[in-house]
C-alpha cells in the first residue's frame, strides 16, 4: 500500500493538512513543564562563579566567606569535579586536521573567556547560592588575550593552548576546476569583503538543567531542555562513569532552543557531576548574563570573496576566503568547525559553474565558545553568493533575477552534483523563483521602487536564493567519531480503547513535532489525529534517535512514524481479518473503523478490536499474532544530506539621513518536499526568517580587546520587536524527496539561511544609485550612513 | 545581600481572586514569588531585566513586569496570572485564536504575550495591526517571528467588536 498524495479527498489524509497542535492548548494555559517548573524532594541549587577576564591563571580560590551564607551546602572548583567527571576533546575524525584541547567541566588552573565556570555553589535555594557566589574570591593573574580572527595565526600572537602549537583549530581547502585562469579571462571580476557578526540564540527559556542521582539505584535522572536526549545520554554516562543504561533524559517542554540546546556546556555537565557527589537532585537555570557570555556564539566571520563573469553572467568561478574565530573550545561533541566546513560547502550552492576555490580558517580567540546555531553556515555562504552575484548584475548591467535564472541549476538537471561536491538529489530553483516573482509582483514593485526614488525614498528589493541542508545522514556526525544518530525511530502502539500511543526519538521544541508525527500516525494507520498520543523526549522510553537538530524531525522521525504506523495498520489488519474471516488485504482502517476496503462499509471499531484482543484473547485462533505495537527506524542512505531550496526577497526602504532601515516586505517560497502541516511549514519560515533578519539589521556581540563581551543583556543585544518586523509572503513549491515514501525534506532553516542576504541586497540595491554598498553585517544605521559618507570619523 | 534586604515582610494580597498571606524576603520579586512559592509556574523569568516580557502579569489591572516589581511591593494588590485567567475563561478566545493561528512555537512567552495582548484589547477594541506590533515590542518572541501572533490578535478583536468570541 503507498499513499497517493496526489489525491487530497483519500481516506484518512492528514498528512498535507493543516491541524492544530496537541500541546499548543497547554502552552497558552501556563500549563507547560519547562525544566525550572519542576520541583523534587531535597532538591538544591548550583550558581556558577565565572571568570571575569577572557584570560587568566587562578591563582588562588577563597570561599571561605561564601561558606558562611546561609543556606550553602557545598563549594566545588575545577579540580574537585575533575576527580569524578573526565575531560573531553571535541573533535570530529573526519574534520582532517581538527585540533582542540581537553575542556574540564569547570576551569582547573586557567580561565580562557569571560563566562567559563570556575567555581560552584550549591544552597538550598537560588538565591542564596547568588548571595554566596558573590562572596567567592577568585585571585586571577592576567595573561595575554586573543580576540582577533584575522590575526590570530600572526607569529606575534600568543597562543592560547602552547601544547597545541598555533591558534589554529582548522583549516580546509576545497578546489574544483581552475579559479585563476577563469578569473583572468573573465569580462567582470568582482572582489568584496564580507562581514557576518557574533551571534547568540537568546532562547526565552535560559539553558536549564536538573539533575537527580540516585545511588540506591544507581540511576541519574537529567531533566534538560535539550535537542537532543540520547546524545546527552551517551555524555553524561561517559564522562561521568555511569553505565549508559543507567542515565535517563528526560526532555519535555522547551523553551526554545535554534541549535543552542544541542551542544555539551561545562556548567551543565559540573551540575550533573554535583549531583552524583552529593547524592540529591541538583537545578541548574542560566541567567540571562550566563546565557550571553556561555550560550554558544555563532556566525563570527570575516570574508573575502570574489566573483567572475562572462559578459553575458554567466558565473564563471567563485573563490572564498572564509575566517572565523571559535572561542578557546572547539564545542563538544559536534565541534566547532562544522560552521566554516558547511561555509566551504554551500557558497555557490543555487549555481551551475565550474571553478570554485573555498577556504576556511578557523581559529582559538579568548570569547565565547562559538557552536552550531539555526542554519549553521548558510546565512554566511547564502549573503556570500548572493552579494556576489547581485554586484556581478550590477557591473554588467544585468537585472538580479536575470543573472540569477541564467545560472541556477536547471529544474531538470538532477541528479547533479555542485562544485563543492554536494549532492543534489532534486531542487526548483526555477520554479521557485517564478512563483517569487508572481507573489511579490516583480514589475509592479519596480515601478514603485522607481516612483519612491521620484519623491527622494530610496527603496531596494533584494533577492537572495538558497539551498538548505537537512536530513543528514551518518556524514554529518557519525563517520566523525560521535555517538550521535542519524537514524531515528518510532515505535506505534494501540491501546484497549482504539487510541494509539507513539514514541518518537525526535523531540519537541515548539516547531510541532507532536502535530506532524499525530499526522503521520494517523493516517498511516487509519485513525483521526486527535486519537494518537505523541510522547518524546525521554531516553528510557522512546526508540533510540538523534533528536531535532538541522532540520531532520519531520524527514527521519516522520518516516519512522510512516513505517511504523503502517506496520501496526498491518497488525490490526491481520487480527481484523481473523475475526471477521475476512481477506485481509480487502479490509482497511479508516477513522478508527475497521471497513471493507472496496466499499468503505463499517465492520467493526478499533475499540471492538481492542477489547477483544487485550481481554478476550481466548477467542482469537492461538497462534495468531496480536501485537498491536510495532516499532520501526529510518535512515537516509541515498544522499549524505537531502538539500532543499528556495528564494527570498526583500522590500525595504533606507533612510539615509538617519541610516534606519524600514523593512516593507519579504517574501519567501520554498522547497521543502513533501508538506505535512502547511501551517507549521510556513510558521517556520516566518521565524527562521526573523531570526535571520535580526542578524541582517540588529545581533551583534560586542567584546573589547580585552575580551570583554560589553553588551551582555536584552536591553543591548538587539533581537527583533514585533513592531520592526515586515509581514512575510509564504510560497511553496513541492519535490519530494524520492528516498523515503514520506517525501519530506525539512523546513526549519531555510527563513534564516536567506534572509540576511535579502536584505544586504535590497539595502544596496536602496544605496546603489548613491554609490554606497554595505556588506558589514548588521547593517546598523552607523554602517549606512558610514557607507553613504555621511560619518567618516 | 545587605542586611537589610535579608528582611522578611508580610504581605497579604489576591492572586487570581484567591487571598494570600505570606513573609517574603524583601528583594524577593513578584514573579519568583508566584513561581517558587505559589507554584504558578505559567508566568516565566526569562530576561529577568524587565526587557522580554516573557513575565508579564496583570497588577491592578495594569499588565506588570514581575520581574521588576518585588514581592513586597504588591501588598494589598489585586495579581492575575495566566493561570487565573484561564480559569475565569477571561481570555478564552484570545488562547483559541493563538492555537488556531499557531501564535506560539515553543510557548515560553506566550502567557506574558498573551497578557499584554489582552492588556492592549481592553484598551484600545480596534487596534490596527501596526499598533498591535506596537503594543507587542515589549514581549519578545523568538519562535514566530510575530506575524501570526499580530493576526491572532486582529481577529480576536475583530470577533469582539461584533459582539462574538474568535
Amino acid at each position: 500500500m503507498t499513499i497517493n498524495f496526489g489525491n487530497p479527498d483519500r481516506p484518512n489524509s492528514y498528512i498535507g493538512k493543516t491541524v492544530p497542535r496537541p500541546n499548543a492548548g497547554k502552552l497558552v494555559q501556563g500549563r507547560g513543564r519547562y525544566v525550572d517548573d519542576i520541583v523534587l524532594p531535597r532538591m538544591a541549587h548550583v550558581v556558577f562563579v565565572r571568570s571575569q577576564l577572557a584570560h587568566a591563571r587562578i591563582v588562588s580560590i577563597d570561599t571561605e566567606e561564601a561558606r558562611a551564607v546561609k543556606g550553602v551546602l557545598r563549594i566545588f572548583t575545577g579540580p574537585d569535579l575533575a576527580e569524578v567527571c573526565t575531560p573531553w576533546v571535541a573533535v570530529l575524525e573526519h574534520l582532517k586536521g581538527l585540533k582542540s584541547p581537553p575542556e574540564h567541566p569547570m576551569a582547573i588552573d586557567r580561565a580562557v573567556w569571560v563566562g567559563e565556570p570556575v567555581v560552584a555553589v550549591v544552597a538550598t535555594t537560588r538565591a542564596a547560592a547568588e548571595d554566596a557566589a558573590a562572596l567567592v574570591d577568585v585571585d586571577y593573574d592576567p595573561l595575554p588575550v586573543v580576540t582577533d580572527t584575522m590575526t590570530a595565526l600572526d607569529t606575534d600572537t600568543p597562543v592560547i593552548h602552547p601544547e597545541l602549537g598555533d591558534n589554529l583549530a582548522f583549516r580546509r581547502l576545497h578546489e574544483e576546476g581552475t579559479v585563476d585562469d577563469a578569473m583572468a579571462g573573465a569580462h567582470k571580476v568582482i572582489t568584496t569583503r564580507f562581514r557576518t557578526a557574533r551571534h547568540t540564540g537568546v532562547t526565552l527559556e535560559p539553558r536549564s538543567i536538573l539533575v537527580d542521582w540516585n545511588p540506591a539505584e544507581g540511576q541519574m535522572t537529567a531533566y534538560h531542555a535539550t535537542q537532543a536526549p540520547h546524545m546527552m545520554q551517551t555524555v553524561l554516562a561517559t564522562h561521568l562513569d555511569i553505565p549508559e543504561g543507567r542515565v535517563r533524559v528526560i526532555c519535555g517542554d522547551v523553551g526554545g532552543s535554534y541549535g543552542i540546546k544541542v551542544h555539551v556546556y561545562p556548567d551543565e555537565v559540573a551540575t550533573a557531576a554535583i549531583a552524583k557527589i552529593m547524592s540529591r537532585p541538583v537545578k541548574f537555570i542560566a541567567d540571562r548574563l550566563e546565557s550571553f557570555t556561555t550560550d554558544i556564539h555563532a556566525r563570527d566571520h570575516e570574508i573575502e570573496a570574489s566573483i567572475a563573469v562572462d559578459a553575458g553572467g554567466k558565473i564563471l568561478a567563485i573563490d572564498v576566503d572564509d575566517w572565523t574565530g571559535i572561542g578557546p573550545y572547539s564545542v563538544y561533541p559536534r565541534t566547532s568547525a562544522i560552521e566554516g566546513n558547511q561555509v566551504v560547502n554551500l557558497c555557490g550552492g543555487p549555481y551551475d559553474f565550474a571553478n570554485y576555490r573555498a577556504r576556511t580558517s578557523v581559529v582559538f580567540q579568548n570569547k565565547t565558545p562559538t557552536c552550531q546555531y539555526r542554519a549553521v553556515g548558510h546565512p554566511i555562504a547564502v549573503a556570500i553568493t548572493e552579494g556576489l552575484v547581485d554586484m556581478a548584475a550590477a557591473a554588467i548591467g544585468m537585472d538580479p533575477v536575470e543573472i540569477r535564472r541564467r545560472n541556477m541549476f536547471a529544474d531538470d538537471a538532477y541528479p547533479v552534483t555542485s562544485p563543492a561536491k554536494m549532492r543534489f538529489e532534486g531542487l526548483s530553483h526555477h520554479a521557485s523563483m517564478d512563483k517569487l516573482m508572481e507573489l511579490m509582483d516583480y514589475d509592479a514593485l519596480r515601478a514603485d521602487q522607481a516612483e519612491a526614488r521620484k519623491r527622494g525614498k530610496h527603496r531596494g528589493i533584494g533577492i537572495a536564493s538558497f539551498i538548505e541542508l537537512t536530513n543528514p545522514s551518518p556524514f554529518m556526525y557519525g563517520i566523525g567519531g560521535a555517538r550521535i544518530s542519524a537514524q531515528d525511530g518510532c515505535t506505534v502502539r494501540m491501546d484497549p480503547d482504539g487510541s494509539v500511543v507513539a514514541l518518537s526519538g525526535v523531540t519537541e521544541q515548539g516547531q510541532g513535532t507532536e502535530a506532524m508525527l499525530s499526522q503521520i500516525v494517523a493516517e498511516s494507520v487509519g485513525i483521526t489525529p486527535d486519537k494518537v498520543r505523541i510522547i518524546t523526549g525521554d531516553t528510557q522510553v522512546t526508540p533510540y534517535g538523534g533528536g531535532t537538530w538541522a532540520s531532520r524531525g519531520a524527514g527521519i522521525g516522520g518516516e519512522a512514524a510512516l513505517k511504523a504506523g503502517r506496520a501496526l495498520r498491518e497488525s490490526i489488519l491481520e487480527v481484523a481479518a481473523a475475526m471477521l474471516q475476512a481477506d485481509q488485504g480487502a479490509l482497511d482502517i479508516r477513522d478508527g473503523e475497521i471497513v471493507d476496503a472496496d466499499s468503505g462499509v463499517a465492520r467493526m471499531p478499533l475499540h471492538e478490536l481492542g477489547r477483544i484482543v487485550y481481554f478476550r484473547g481466548d477467542t482469537l485462533p492461538k497462534g495468531l499474532p496480536r501485537e498491536l505495537v510495532q516499532t520501526r527506524h529510518y535512515i537516509t542512505m541515498d544522499y549524505p544530506f537531502a538539500f532543499t531550496n528556495g528564494v527570498q526577497a526583500s522590500y525595504l526602504e533606507v533612510d539615509t539621513d538617519t541610516g534606519v532601515v524600514t523593512l516593507l516586505k519579504h517574501w519567501c517560497v520554498e522547497d521543502c518536499g513533501r508538506i505535512i502541516n502547511p501551517q507549521l511549514v510556513d510558521e517556520q519560515i516566518r521565524g527562521g526568517i526573523v531570526q535571520g533578519l535580526g542578524g541582517a539589521l540588529f545581533e551583534e556581540i560586542h567584546y573589547d580587546e580585552e575580551g570583554q563581551l560589553l553588551n551582555g543583556s536584552m536591553a543591548d543585544y538587539l533581537v527583533p520587536m514585533a513592531a520592526e518586523m515586515p509581514d512575510m509572503i509564504i510560497g511553496h513549491v513541492e519535490t519530494p524527496t524520492k528516498e523515503s515514501e514520506l517525501g519530506a525534506k525539512g523546513a526549519g532553516e531555510a527563513g534564516t539561511a536567506g534572509a540576511p542576504a535579502a536584505v544586504m541586497n535590497a539595502i544596496n540595491d536602496a544605496l546603489r544609485p548613491l554609490g554606497a554598498q554595505v556588506t558589514e553585517m548588521p547593517f546598523t544605521p552607523e554602517r549606512i550612513l558610514r557607507a553613504l559618507g555621511t560619518i567618516t570619523d | 545581600m545587605t542586611d537589610m534586604f535579608r528582611d522578611k515582610i508580610d504581605i497579604s494580597l489576591s492572586v487570581n481572586g484567591e487571598p494570600v498571606e505570606a513573609r517574603v524576603p524583601a528583594g524577593q520579586h513578584l514573579i519568583d514569588f508566584l513561581r517558587l512559592d505559589q507554584s504558578l509556574t505559567g508566568a516565566h523569568a526569562s530576561c529577568e531585566h524587565g526587557v522580554c516580557g516573557a513575565c508579564t502579569i496583570r497588577v491592578d489591572g495594569q499588565a506588570v513586569r514581575g520581574c521588576l516589581m518585588l514581592a513586597a511591593q504588591a501588598d494589598g494588590a489585586d495579581v492575575w496570572t495566566i493561570e487565573g485567567l484561564t480559569d475565569r475563561a477571561e481570555i478564552t478566545d484570545l488562547q483559541d485564536a493563538f492555537v488556531a493561528r499557531n501564535a506560539l512555537q515553543c510557548g515560553f512567552c506566550t502567557p506574558g504575550m498573551l497578557v499584554a495582548a489582552e492588556d492592549l484589547l481592553s484598551r484600545n477594541s480596534q487596534p490596527s495591526r501596526e499598533e498591535i506590533r506596537e503594543h507587542l515590542s515589549g514581549n519578545y518572541c523568538r519562535c514566530t517571528g510575530y506575524e501570526a501572533i499580530v493576526d491572532a490578535v486582529e481577529l480576536v478583536a475583530r470577533s469582539r467588536a461584533k459582539g462574538g468570541t474568535a
